[in-house]
């Protein structure tokens, strides 16, 4: 039998592929269909985010670290919240009930970010109906967003010091009927999904990382626990109370697509777990805020009667707060994994520097090790669990 | 374990490199390390059995231009098995930024030291793959430093249309003529 010339072909997959989930370019040399080697690109996304804020006053910074990762919006801004709050020395202060809210929607959002990427990874896999199923739940969550502050995707609710604003009449009875709507929905994906025969096939065995290699790019997230790596921030480092509340941290061993599916999912479930024991605890009207003139903007109906809430409502909005010289860093636990960010300040109204830690930038780093030796159909299965976001990735 | 007695442990591991700590408002030990002992300690934060920080959470730089030394890269690490969490601080010159990589110890180290070579030109010495990341290749000056300028508005460049004449233009034609006869 004459030699059979074979030669290896490089593929560009991005920057504008539909299952990229944004702007990530793949270089890949094939073998047939076997990938040889994989280059991931990045930047294409990249705004300037951490530079931009360098120019704006502390609140001013709240809409723009939402729009990095744009599916995590409010744990994003309540990351840098609750750094800033630490560089104040008032996070001691916070309102036990400010503290409950912000678990209720940080788990709210959790939840949001999984449905998104559970649909888009579905569909990714031909699974349709999952992507429309589960977009359809995660209107209900954007409608409470809606409710809460007046915008969807990107609220702006988590101030420095607490919240915005107090909670609308009807919240509790909204998220209440989210959740017991959600729990049945929840099954009916683990029903279309879960057992089916063409998902295990494409899924099982598919994108493996080690465990080595999970602690060795520091995938601290969904994706270690799927590899075996026991840690959440919200169990090893509390933070807002999570130590009161009663919940599990879902974790599995093969550490391959199908693993990291087991575990979002079984995260969500926890995650309802949470929110139920959390709305238990907040009252429907109280404190939203610390007491502090310096940080916190008075009511609206005291600034247009009283003549000091006035001065002080102009002093905070056209000056902002001193935030004393130092550097912070909270860890909080993101839909992604570890998130939080490094926030310098030198004493003035203005952050010196702040720098994400961008989970997806990590696990975008560890997608070499899981696609070579794969199939190059694999490859868009592999990007899809590990649910990277680019405006995360690039900031 | 409280901060001293995590740089005592430290310093026993890394005998003959310079720690010392800092005041920090967060759960991070904060400590500052010299250059030239960063992948001594390192390997000691990494390896050492009471400490084992097998994660490289955040690696990042601030430049607190014009003062000098100008730069400070920074280490946030993770020790879950003894749940701990420290911050390794290291300060460089502005003329002489460069610092040994410590992507051999944390693999994740790899994009994180090039992002930071990107945004602020410190140099990673042995890095595996020391090119840009966010910004594109071509790019001049690093846009994170401080005296990198910022909201500066450039005439749009525009390349220049080629115009050519009526008349150049019969000539033109004429002479493609003639070379096209003569062959």
């Amino acid at each position: 039998m004459p030699q059979l010339r074979t030669e290896t072909m490089t593929v560009n997959m991005g920057p504008q592929h539909p299952s990229t989930h944004g702007v990530l370019r793949l270089v890949l040399t094939l073998d047939g269909e076997t990938v040889l080697s994989a280059s991931p690109t990045i930047g294409y996304l990249h705004t300037g985010i951490e530079k931009t804020s360098e120019q704006k006053k502390w609140q001013q910074v709240i809409p723009l670290v939402e729009r990095m990762d744009y599916l995590s919006a409010q744990s994003n801004s309540m990351a840098f919240c609750m750094s800033v709050e630490k560089l104040l020395g008032v996070d001691v202060v916070v309102p036990e009930r400010v503290k409950n809210i912000r678990v209720l929607l940080a788990e709210l959002q959790r939840i949001n970010s999984h449905l998104v990427w559970l649909g888009t990874h579905g569909m990714e896999l031909g699974a349709v109906s999952v992507m429309l199923y589960c977009f359809r739940e995660r209107e209900l969550l954007l409608n409470i967003n809606e409710m809460i502050a007046g915008f969807r995707l990107f609220p702006s609710y988590m101030r420095v010091g607490g919240l915005r604003e107090d909670l609308p009449r009807g919240f509790h009875e909204a998220v209440r009927a989210f959740l017991d709507r959600f729990a049945g929905k929840l099954n009916e994906y683990e029903d279309l999904l879960t057992k089916n025969e063409i998902y295990l096939k494409r899924t099982q065995g598919v994108g493996i990382i080690s465990k080595e290699d999970a602690v060795a790019y520091s995938l601290l997230g969904p994706i270690a626990r799927s590899a075996g790596v026991d840690y959440d921030v919200r169990k090893v480092f509390p933070y807002l109370g999570y130590e009161t509340y009663d919940f599990n941290v879902p974790t599995q061993t093969a550490g391959d697509v199908y693993a990291r599916y087991l575990v979002r999912v079984a995260e969500m479930r926890e995650s309802m777990k949470i929110c139920r024991q959390a709305l238990d605890r907040i009252t429907p009207t109280g404190k939203w805020a610390i007491d502090d003139p310096r940080i916190t903007p008075p009511p609206k109906d005291r600034v247009y009667t009283e003549m000091e809430a006035l001065i002080q409502h102009f002093l905070i909005y056209s000056q902002g707060f001193m935030v004393p010289a130092g550097e912070a860093y909270v860890p909080v636990e993101g839909p992604r994994g570890e998130q939080g960010f490094s926030v310098f300040s030198d004493g003035t109204n203005r952050p010196w520097r702040i720098k994400s830690r961008a989970p997806s930038l990590l696990a975008c780093q560890a997608l070499e090790r899981m696609i070579v030796g794969g199939l190059i159909a694999d490859v868009i299965a592999v990007i899809g669990s590990i649910d990277v976001v680019m405006g995360d990735v690039d900031r | 374990m409280d901060g001293s007695a995590l740089l005592a442990l430290l310093q026993q591991a890394a005998p003959g490199a310079t720690i010392d700590a800092a005041p920090s408002v967060d759960v991070h030990t904060t400590i500052y390390v010299s250059r030239d002992h960063v992948i001594e300690v390192a390997r000691a934060l990494r390896d050492a059995p009471e400490l084992r920080f097998s994660f490289l959470a955040e690696l990042t730089a601030v430049d607190v231009w014009p003062r000098e030394p100008r730069f400070e890269v920074v280490y946030v690490l993770v020790s879950i098995e003894h749940r701990l969490r420290l911050r390794m601080k290291v300060r460089l010159h502005g003329e002489d930024a460069h610092v040994a990589t410590v992507s051999g110890i944390w693999p994740a180290a790899n994009w994180l030291e090039r992002e930071v070579w990107d945004l602020f030109g410190i140099v990673f010495d042995g890095h595996p793959d020391p090119r840009r990341l966010l910004m594109p290749e071509d790019w001049e000056g690093f846009p994170l430093r401080k005296d990198s300028p910022v909201q500066i508005r450039r005439p749009p460049h525009v390349a220049e249309p080629l115009q050519v004449t009526a008349e150049e233009f019969r000539q033109n034609v004429e002479r493609d003529r003639l070379s096209r006869s003569e062959m």
